[in-house]
């Protein structure tokens, strides 16, 4: 601990923090730009200087490290004419357009101008105009805002690891470019608009279209990939503006994937606000009772052994467990949340979890990844793998696509069949993760989905067993999910019952009434002459197919609980109603057991929690991760050598709400397409 | 007055031959390994001893400088040293001669301080524009190296030394002690904040010290001749000799070697002709380099050319580049045009220096004109002090300086141009 003296103040604070962070732990506040807590410090703004005994001049108080016997003072009067002649810099070739600025309101330059800045100018000078630069379709420019704080580059430099911003130019010439003009290849580009403390990155799709003030603030989950982010929904009236990442240091730091941030605006097309039934061949509009008889009345007329469910990537923990006491009552058994025929094995909560927890990879020290492109995949958990390796140049082998992970990876080829090699020790991977104190390995969802994905998951087990993943304190086996509601529904145990048939078997045909819980990714065509029932909130696949809609609510319209890939419960809560005549989900499914003569136990959302917490434990305390118990799972089998592929070709579409996305579109344009949008 | 005997850089005009053998012939080379096997302390002592202070501009004491250097490295982590050739201050010159005239004397230097410090690897970065100076400065290394004087084995005295030259890209602030490493790493070439000081963290995260040219090629002489000889010279704490570079309206500008304290008047009757239309039409002289404020004839009677006599009249010896102005010269315009060269070299990573250094400028040229008000020259002064002391490096001081020197000393002068134009308006 170091003793220093900030204001008059005495205090202790650890070894190798800084004044500013100092002075912060006390409680005084330290206007700045630059500095961020999790990037390296740039020290260029100038705004935190404070004065320190002895030394001649100022001292930036966000780079000084703090020694022992150090007197701060920052509230006299020269840190105050610094702090004004500093600002009155910054704003001196600043726009000053507030009012048609997206930042408005939110802005930091506009606070700290209030608080430390002169209350007027003394320039007569002509302020400089900088060009636009065009960094893809999220992020919107005006560059004559810039004060050069260079967070910006700083993220995309050592967080995101695509070094494809920077400064060129010298002085008052220096501009914050992407060199070439062209749109930033990160899956986490967006959070730069966050870090920017200026007007000058503003969020593209939302531009113009809201101020903060005007804005509701509902704090949430996302869903849109399995890492359940913390996420901030705000809206206004009953449309959702926009999506900002909220903190939480166990899952998503403070930052948010693409996707999960743009992909909003597919709330707002394709949606399913009333019921309807398919009438001589026509989808036409009915009422709620009207549906819901229409469903009870197909169900109990076919034989349980006849009727098939699939729940899909987006359903909720209540819906899912709902669901599955219908069927309990209803003796149905064929069921299925695995709508990819991923060879999850439900057995074991260890084997389909992220054992290690996304934090926990910051204790890991050698990496095997398989059949996982974990940038595009789970752009967060990558980040935190990268911030691993920067800290430990750990090794990191890739099976599968050798898709650039932002780090130096070693490729041992696309083929799984190496796995038994290294799990038998005949691999000179193998010494390096067994001399590893903390080794882990990551399955991706293209090991899972093949015909021998349930050999692999054997194989991975076997492998982490061998290779001293497997550890008292330590669980290194961890697969990454790309459904936000499978692990959900895999703790639900919405899987086949007593010999049911499971998702590929429910497509073979043969169902007189299949259930699609949300089932968008599911190849169609095979529901033969099925009578389908779709409950959902997208006009997608599942619903083009469907004889009867039951329209659910996205993740914004209800409270609900999602368990991420790590198997972190986590709760969400709807900031909108849900369009028209669409209703929560567990209230369809509870409406529909009425209608079935079985209703369920519940009348409101806390009954149906009670009786979830009473049957699986988990769910009494949300927002931790279990740890799960070590044990068999997967089918031991023969791999074949066929190369393992990507989990999706596009990452701005994978679910229906990004489908419908116009955001995402652009984005699937740009990056897959290759068609770059003129600049603006 | 500096006698001939006492004169380190004998070949300073280039008279003679620069190559190795010329060298020879003026004793450099002569008993180095003798010098470097009396090891570290003895040289960084002796150093010490001389009084030696930088002669980059800054003149911090040298002996002390290398003194900060790591004793031992139990990360493994090599020391460095680095010499600044990046001499792009307006005004000096000093350098370009030592190299191109006498590069021995600096290889020589860069061995004897690299093992004051125990480097064993030295980099010398030097000015892009310096094309010929490269070229002479490369072939003397290659014939240090064909004569084993450097290498492996330097001199036969078993120590191993390496020094690589490299060429910058014509950027006054990589001259900077900090940008010049970012920029040896292949970096945009931006100052780094201080702590950590170079000597614990510098070039590649090593220990590194970075001198200038002058200081390090007059290590050689002086612990030939003993630091107490170099302390003889000059006054004290302003010891030893100096290349002074006298530019501008003198009759014979040149570069000369002399004692440290020399009065400025006699530096300038004695070696550079005397200012043009004789002393009494001088205006002002800038004492060293365009960074330090200038000073009136009033003060150039009598002041002495050293560190601490130079601050006393509130300017600086910086590099001692002499730039002398006389009667005929347009001093607001002349300082105006040094506000644009800062704001023009200014590296942009900080905000006062980045906007500060135009706001400057963009002020001067309209006090060149007159096309102000009487109160802006206040603010103008203001404005030098916002600067002044809040930057990442000295680049904002020294933006700062030339202005401050001439509200100080030339203010009447501006009021005169405000008033004549008002008037005129009117």
């Amino acid at each position: 601990m170091t003793k220093l003296t900030i204001d008059g103040i005495e205090t202790e604070v650890p070894h190798g923090r800084t004044v500013f962070q100092a002075c912060r732990d006390v409680g005084i506040e330290i206007p700045h730009f630059c500095f961020h807590e999790r990037l390296a410090i740039a020290g260029n703004c100038r705004m935190c200087l404070v004065e320190m005994e002895k030394a001649p001049k100022p001292i930036a108080s966000c780079a000084m490290p703090v020694s022992d016997g150090m007197v701060i003072k920052t509230n006299t009067a020269s840190v105050i004419k610094a702090r004004q002649g500093v600002m009155e810099f910054l704003l001196l070739n600043h726009p000053l357009d507030c009012p048609i600025c997206d930042q408005g309101g939110e802005c930091d330059l506009q606070d700290q101008a209030m608080a430390y800045g002169y209350d007027r100018g003394r320039t007569q000078e002509m302020r400089r105009a900088v060009k636009d630069k065009y960094m893809g379709p999220l992020i919107k420019t005006e560059m004559t805002r810039c004060i050069h704080c260079t967070r910006c580059i700083r993220f995309i430099d050592e967080i995101a690891g695509v070094p494809e911003l920077g400064a060129i130019g010298r002085g008052e010439g220096m501009e914050v470019t992407t060199y070439v003009e062209k749109a930033l290849t990160s899956e986490l580009s967006g959070n730069i608009i966050d870090l920017c403390p200026v007007g000058a990155l503003t969020n593209a799709p939302y531009a113009f279209t809201a101020r903060p003030w005007e804005l509701r603030k509902t704090e949430s989950i996302d869903v849109l990939d399995a890492v359940g982010a913390a996420i901030r929904i705000d809206t206004r009236g009953a449309e959702v503006m926009r999506i900002m990442p909220r903190l939480n240091e166990d899952v998503n730091e403070e930052w948010l994937a693409d996707k999960s941030r743009f992909a909003y605006d597919g709330l707002k097309y394709q949606r399913l606000d009333r019921p309807y039934l398919r009438k001589n061949g026509k989808l036409t509009p009915v009422s709620w009772s009207e549906a819901l008889s229409a469903a009870a009345e197909k169900i109990k007329n076919t034989v349980p052994n006849k009727i098939g469910v699939i729940a899909g990537d987006l359903v909720d923990v209540e819906t899912v467990y709902g669901m599955r006491r219908l069927l309990d009552g209803l003796g149905i058994n064929n069921r299925d949340c695995r709508q990819d025929g991923a060879a999850l094995d439900p057995k074991n909560r260890a084997g389909y979890i992220f054992n290690t927890t996304i934090a926990g990879i910051e204790q890991a020290d050698a990496v095997l990844i398989i059949g996982c492109d974990l940038k595009r995949e789970a752009p967060l958990v990558m980040a935190r793998l990268r911030k691993r390796y920067l800290q430990t140049g750990m090794p990191v082998a890739v099976i599968g696509q050798n898709a650039s992970l932002t780090i130096k990876t070693e490729h041992l080829g696309e083929s799984p069949a190496v796995l038994a090699d290294i799990a038998a020790g005949k691999h000179p991977l193998a010494q390096k993760l067994k001399s590893a104190q903390k080794p882990m390995l990551i399955l991706g969802m293209s090991a899972l989905r093949r015909a021998d994905g349930a050999a692999i998951l054997a194989a991975a087990r076997q492998l982490a067993e061998n290779c001293n993943m497997i550890q008292a304190d330590w669980n290194g086996f961890n697969v990454l999910h790309l459904a936000a509601g499978r692990v959900g529904a895999l703790d639900i145990g919405f899987v086949p019952a007593q010999a049911g048939k499971d998702v590929n078997q429910i497509l073979q045909g043969g169902m007189d009434v299949v259930y699609l819980l949300g089932a968008d990714e599911i190849d169609t065509t095979k529901l033969g002459q099925a009578f389908v029932i779709y409950q959902g909130h997208h006009g997608d696949a599942g619903a083009e197919r469907a004889d009867l809609i039951l329209p659910g609510a996205a993740y914004t319209e209800k409270d609900a609980i999602y368990v991420n890939t790590e198997g972190r419960a986590q709760l969400a809560f709807g900031a909108i109603m849900p369009p028209g005549e669409a209703r929560e989900d567990w209230k369809i499914i509870r409406a529909l057991s009425e209608a079935l003569g079985k209703s369920l136990p519940w009348n409101n959302l806390v009954e149906l929690r009670a009786h979830l917490a009473r049957d699986y434990a988990q769910f009494a305390a949300l927002g931790n991760v279990a740890k799960s118990n070590w044990g068999s799972f997967g089918t031991s089998g023969s791999i074949t050598a066929a190369p393992l592929g990507s989990a999706f070709k596009n990452y701005y579409m994978t679910c229906a709400i990004s489908r419908n996305s116009v955001t995402m579109a652009k984005c699937t344009q740009e990056f897959q397409m290759g068609i770059t949008a003129e600049a603006a | 007055m500096l006698q001939d005997q006492d004169r380190i850089f004998t070949n300073l005009y280039g008279q003679n031959d620069w190559r190795l053998a010329g060298a020879k012939s003026r004793g450099i080379w002569s008993g180095t390994k003798d010098l470097v096997l009396k090891g570290r302390d003895w040289i960084t002592e002796e150093v010490k001893k001389s009084g030696l202070r930088g002669r980059g501009g800054a003149g911090f004491p040298t002996g002390m400088k290398w003194s900060f250097m790591p004793k031992d490295s139990p990360d493994g982590r090599p020391s460095y040293l680095v010499v600044n050739a990046d001499e792009s201050e307006p005004g000096t010159c000093k350098d370009r001669d030592i190299i191109r005239f006498d590069p021995h004397r600096l290889i020589e230097g860069c061995l004897l301080a690299s093992v004051g410090m125990g480097a064993h690897v030295c980099y010398i970065y030097i000015r892009g524009e310096f094309y010929n100076e490269h070229s002479n400065l490369q072939q003397a290394i290659d014939e240090a190296y064909a004569a084993g004087l450097i290498g492996k084995n330097a001199c036969g005295s078993g120590y191993d030394f390496d020094l690589y030259l490299h060429r910058g890209a014509g950027a006054y602030i990589c001259g900077e002690e900090t940008a010049l490493l970012e920029s040896l790493e292949g970096k945009k070439g931006q100052p780094r904040l201080k702590p950590p000081f170079p000597a614990a963290v510098g070039l590649y995260g090593c220990p590194t010290t970075i001198n200038n040219v002058e200081t390090i090629a007059v290590v050689g002489e002086i612990l030939r001749r003993g630091g107490p000889w170099f302390a003889g010279i000059g006054r004290p704490k302003n010891e030893g000799t100096k290349i002074y570079c006298i530019s501008g309206h003198v009759n014979t500008p040149c570069n000369v070697e002399e004692a440290m304290g020399i009065p400025l008047r006699e530096l300038i009757e004695k070696y550079a002709g005397g200012v043009r239309g004789g002393w009494d039409n001088l205006l002002a002289i800038i004492p060293g380099g365009s960074s330090v404020p200038l000073l009136p004839k009033s003060i150039c009677d009598t002041v002495l050319m050293d560190f601490d006599s130079l601050r006393a009249v509130q300017s600086g010896l910086g590099t001692a580049a002499i730039i002398v102005m006389d009667k005929s010269t347009d001093v607001v315009k002349a300082i105006a045009r040094l506000s644009r060269f800062y704001k023009h070299e200014s590296c942009g990573q900080c905000t006062p220096c980045r906007e500060g250094t135009g706001w400057m400028w963009r002020i001067m040229e309209r006090l060149v004109r007159g096309d102000a008000e009487v109160r802006e020259i206040d603010m103008l002064l203001d404005i030098t002090k916002q600067v002044e002391g809040h930057t990442i490096c000295a680049l904002g001081d020294a933006a700062a300086w030339p202005i401050q020197g001439l509200v100080r000393h030339f203010r009447p002068e501006i009021e005169r141009r405000i008033l004549a134009k008002h008037q005129a308006v009117a």
